[in-house]
């Protein structure tokens, strides 16, 4: 089942997506509806003007549930699956060009040979102009002025067609005419063209990881993946085709040997260090420029001319060959290029920090599987399940092993014949250390239940000890004297600043982070219950003396039904505070949690992972809240009644 | 039971931040006899909250001394009742919580006390609001629920600030009646602060009208109304040209007060 609805993404969301927009109609139009009868008779700025109208929240879910299938190309995959696999080879031909549009103007302004010229001219001029300070004998200044000269002449040389050879004349040409008949292959369209059975088997496109099947899926990819292979090889020639102009024959030998005569005098000569430095670093920028300009990269511009036009061709012919997914591409794949690697045929653009919900719930129910051994939970732990619980763990977690080590006698000595007959100090030792067998009991368990289950034991010890420290110090002088400075010390440090000392000195496991959370949770109780107990009404505490009733008595049956409601507001935000904390100390360390997850999911750039972490907090956060909300809505109804 | 004996009370405030001094109470002598129903009357700000709250132990005088009989007052004690301005009631508890208040925290018997709620209850006319959280009340029956929580505790000296002040006028004399028939039935001491001048000559069989700075009491009555209050209605009191004339009297006295106060401010 799971299997299935996983492997049929693309048509679920293609049902649900209408659904959606249905529902987002509807809510404007029967919103509208509903606001034009009640608007008349209400006052602005009534808060009764907030009440109801559900149907604006129906609204505003389905709008953000559309703007993120849209943006994710969520709704592009779900009407035209396959366009991401044909984007796929389409790409696969660009990048096959690439390399020859890289040295033409159709793909790169100006032909590389233009640039090289430039650069390597400019680079002479300024060479030449230092020459005059260069530590060099007169003589050897004009040699060098002459190589420069040669050099500048070898550029020109290679510029002029009337020097290219036929042969080199003949490959350019050869390969227009090569690109000229790769898009007449185009324009003939898929004939006679199917996909490989092999193609047809692969994984939808967002059940792998690699996100888009790479082998072409329908005609048209082939056409395009055929196209790329044969580009693939013309570019190959093309990258081979130098310009060798038989008149820089003689020249480039001779610079050579010139170039080569000066090192010699470099190293043979009797120079202080500095000048020879300077001349063996003015000879080599010379060298440098002249290796460039040997290997006959320069082209003359007229004779790539050819070249440049048939790629031209070439693109107006890819362009139309893909029809309709252009138009698609346009519409339903908002963004730059959905392809950005077509060796790999990976997701680029929003849709990559920016899953489908439909992978998220997919990825989500790999998740919540419980069945470890086929791919469910993470890392071998599941998202929220149950498992059995030794009744001796618990024990030995709340019995300290010392106390077997006061009690009176001494543990167990081997016998004689070697075997150890275990005495009562020894069984204390073992129930202390959870090393007897007392039964199980079924507890939840997983990455969520660990993290909930930290949040609340450290918000049950934080209300348990805040609570009644913040009453006291809101009644007596000395609690509040005392421990304020204590609290106010620590409190104002943000809490993930003490986690690497706290999870240091606890360990990583569970007691470290329940101490931080417990110290984030403990300082709130501590000021909210303060808050309450000290803004009793005077009346009701004199009241309460007046009717007989002792300080201790004040204390729990007027202050802190007082103080509820603070307590409450104040349990409210320290579930919000701890949770933040847990996830970015999960993150910090540790090996189980959501935090966890999201933290591994980063470091592997998993983003379906990432967001289904981020929903799974944003949910539990959720249900905290009302849980909160009913609790503060029956606990106190008397709330500001007062 | 026995009297409420005030001797030579003095109580001056200083504000820290100024050195100010203000006596709120200076010299105050009185001795209200067992059963007697006093009402105190005077300007804003002429001390006569402080001097509840001294007799009721909430604050301590900086001179003199309350007593009851010979026990000089050092705190809040069960034998003297206050009901406050605003009921102060518990509001996280129901009416009938509220009024056992008191027997609760001296621990007992829960069966006892709902008999007395009950009974408390339908004597300040509130049967079968038991359950009801008393912040769904109207302010005078929380003035009530505040009476009976006061009440069922049997205090001696029964001690109310202005307790009808926010009442309406129909509420207001509906429970001046009810004040006084429990004078009568309990024969409790009973004082009773107001600004209503007609309400303390009403209630008050004495009558203490108080000057400002320093806090005094500036004259004293005796009077019959509240007596006659226990068989009469109340409104055919009000018609009496003998209780015009003392309401005149008073009005007068307190207004000179005021202007004085004004003038000097
Ligand atoms: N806690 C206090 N600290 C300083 N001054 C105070 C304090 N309580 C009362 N006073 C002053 O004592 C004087 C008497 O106050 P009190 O509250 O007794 O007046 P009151 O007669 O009850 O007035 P009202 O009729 O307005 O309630 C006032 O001038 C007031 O400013
Ligand atoms: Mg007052």
């Amino acid at each position: 089942m799971l299997d299935w609805l996983s492997d049929n993404r693309a048509v679920i969301a293609a049902i649900i997506i209408p659904i959606l927009v249905l529902a987002f109609v509807w809510s404007i139009y029967y919103g509208r509806k509903q606001d034009r009868l009640t608007d008349n008779d209400e006052v602005f700025g009534d808060p009764v003007r907030t009440k109801g109208g559900w149907y604006w929240a129906v609204c505003g879910v389905s709008s953000l549930f559309l703007i993120w299938f849209y943006f994710s190309w969520g709704v592009g995959r779900a009407y035209f699956p396959e366009a991401a696999n044909n984007m796929c080879q389409v790409a696969k031909l660009e990048e096959s060009v690439g390399p020859i549009k890289a040295s033409l103007p159709i793909g790169s302004r100006y032909y590389k040979s233009t640039l090289l010229a430039g650069r390597n001219a400019d680079q002479l001029d300024e060479l030449q102009a230092q020459l005059a300070s260069t530590p060099f004998t007169d003589a050897e200044k004009a040699e060098l002025a002459e190589l420069i000269d040669q050099t500048n002449t070898l550029i020109a040389n290679s510029s002029d067609p009337a020097n290219m050879s036929d042969a080199t004349r003949e490959e350019l040409s050869g390969i227009a005419v090569q690109i000229i008949a790769l898009s007449q292959f185009l324009d003939a369209g898929p004939v006679n063209m199917s996909p490989t059975p092999e193609a047809l088997a692969q994984p939808k496109w967002g059940t792998t990881f690699t996100e888009i099947p790479i082998l072409p899926r329908t005609e048209k990819g082939v056409l395009f993946d055929t196209a790329a292979t044969q580009a693939a090889e013309i570019s190959g020639a093309f990258n081979k085709i130098r310009n060798q102009s038989a008149a820089n024959d003689s020249l480039i030998e001779d610079t050579q040997a010139r170039i080569e005569a000066l090192k010699e005098i470099n190293e043979s000569g009797d120079f202080d260090e500095a000048t020879l430095a300077a001349r063996e670093d003015y000879v080599k920028a010379v060298e440098r420029i002249f290796r460039r300009l040997d290997d006959g990269l320069i082209f003359p511009a007229a004779a790539l001319e050819e070249v440049n036009d048939a790629v031209a061709v070439l693109d107006a012919s890819a362009s139309s060959a893909q029809g309709s997914l252009r138009i698609a591409d346009a519409l339903f794949f908002p963004g730059p290029g959905i392809v950005k690697s077509a060796t790999q045929c990976t997701e680029q653009g929003s849709a990559r920090w920016l899953p489908k919900p439909t992978d998220v719930v997919a990825t989500f129910g790999r998740l919540a599987n419980p069945d470890l051994e086929n791919g469910g939970g993470y890392r071998g732990f599941p998202l929220l399940w149950w498992d059995w619980v030794a009744v001796a763990d618990v024990v030995a977690f709340f019995v300290p092993d010392w106390i077997a080590d006061v009690w009176p006698g001494e543990y167990a000595r081997h016998g004689s014949d070697g075997t150890i007959e275990p005495n009562f100090k020894d069984k204390l030792l073992a129930f202390a250390t959870g090393d007897v067998n007392l039964g199980h009991f079924p507890m939840l368990d997983g990455h969520i239940w660990d993290s909930l289950f930290r949040v609340l034991v450290a918000l049950g010890l934080g209300i348990l000890l805040g609570v009644p420290l913040g009453l006291f110090m809101g009644v007596s002088k000395f609690f509040k004297s005392f421990f304020d400075p204590l609290i106010e010390l620590y409190r104002p440090v943000p809490p993930l600043a003490w986690a690497p000392l706290i999870l240091t000195i606890f360990g990583i496991q569970d007691d470290g982070k329940i101490f931080l959370l417990f110290m984030v949770a403990f300082a709130i109780m501590v000021i909210s219950a303060r808050t309450g107990a000290s803004g009793v009404q005077l009346s009701k505490i004199r009241a309460s003396h007046s009717l007989g009733a002792t300080d201790r008595q004040i204390m729990w049956t007027v202050i802190f039904p007082n103080a509820l409601p603070e307590i409450l507001t104040g349990i409210r935000i320290a579930v919000g505070v701890c949770w933040g904390t847990l996830v970015a100390a999960e993150m910090l360390a540790g090996t189980t949690g959501i935090g966890f997850i999201e933290n591994i999911a980063r470091t592997v750039s998993d983003y379906e992972l990432i967001w289904v972490t981020i929903l799974i907090m944003g949910v539990l956060g959720l249900v905290f809240d009302l849980i909160m909300r009913w609790v503060i809505q029956k606990t106190i109804p008397w709330r500001g009644m007062g | 039971m026995a009297d409420l004996i005030c001797e030579n009370l003095n109580m001056t405030f200083t504000n820290p931040q100024t050195g100010g001094k203000v006596e709120a109470l200076k010299d105050i002598n009185f001795t209200l006899k067992k059963g007697e129903l006093l009402s105190v009357l005077g300007p804003s700000g002429c001390g006569k909250t402080t001097l509840l709250n001294a007799i009721a132990g909430f604050v301590p005088p900086t001179g003199g001394h309350a007593k009851i009989g010979d026990k000089v007052i050092e705190g809040p004690g069960v034998e003297r009742g206050m009901v406050f301005q605003q009921g102060a009631l518990f509001e996280w508890l129901s009416v009938s919580r509220n009024v056992d208040y008191g027997l609760r925290m001296r621990g007992q018997d829960p069966a006892q006390n709902q008999k007395e709620v009950d009974k408390w209850l339908e004597i300040v006319g509130l049967q079968g609001f038991g359950d009801t959280p008393t912040y769904q009340l109207s302010g005078g029956m929380q003035q009530r629920v505040a009476l009976a929580r006061c009440l069922i505790n049997e205090p001696d000296v029964i001690l109310m600030d202005e307790p009808l002040g926010a009442l309406d006028a129909l509420t207001r004399e509906k429970m001046q009646s009810l004040v006084l028939e429990i004078w009568k039935e309990t024969g409790k001491t009973i004082m009773i602060i107001t600004h209503s001048v007609e309400e303390a000559l009403l209630l008050g069989e004495r009558l203490f009208v108080m000057a400002p700075r320093p806090g005094r009491v500036h004259k004293e009555y005796n009077l019959p109304f509240a007596e006659r209050g226990l068989k009469e209605s109340l409104r055919e009191i009000k018609k009496d040209p003998k209780f015009s004339e003392v309401r005149e009297e008073i009005l007068t006295m307190i207004w000179d007060m005021e202007e004085e106060i004004m003038g000097r401010a």
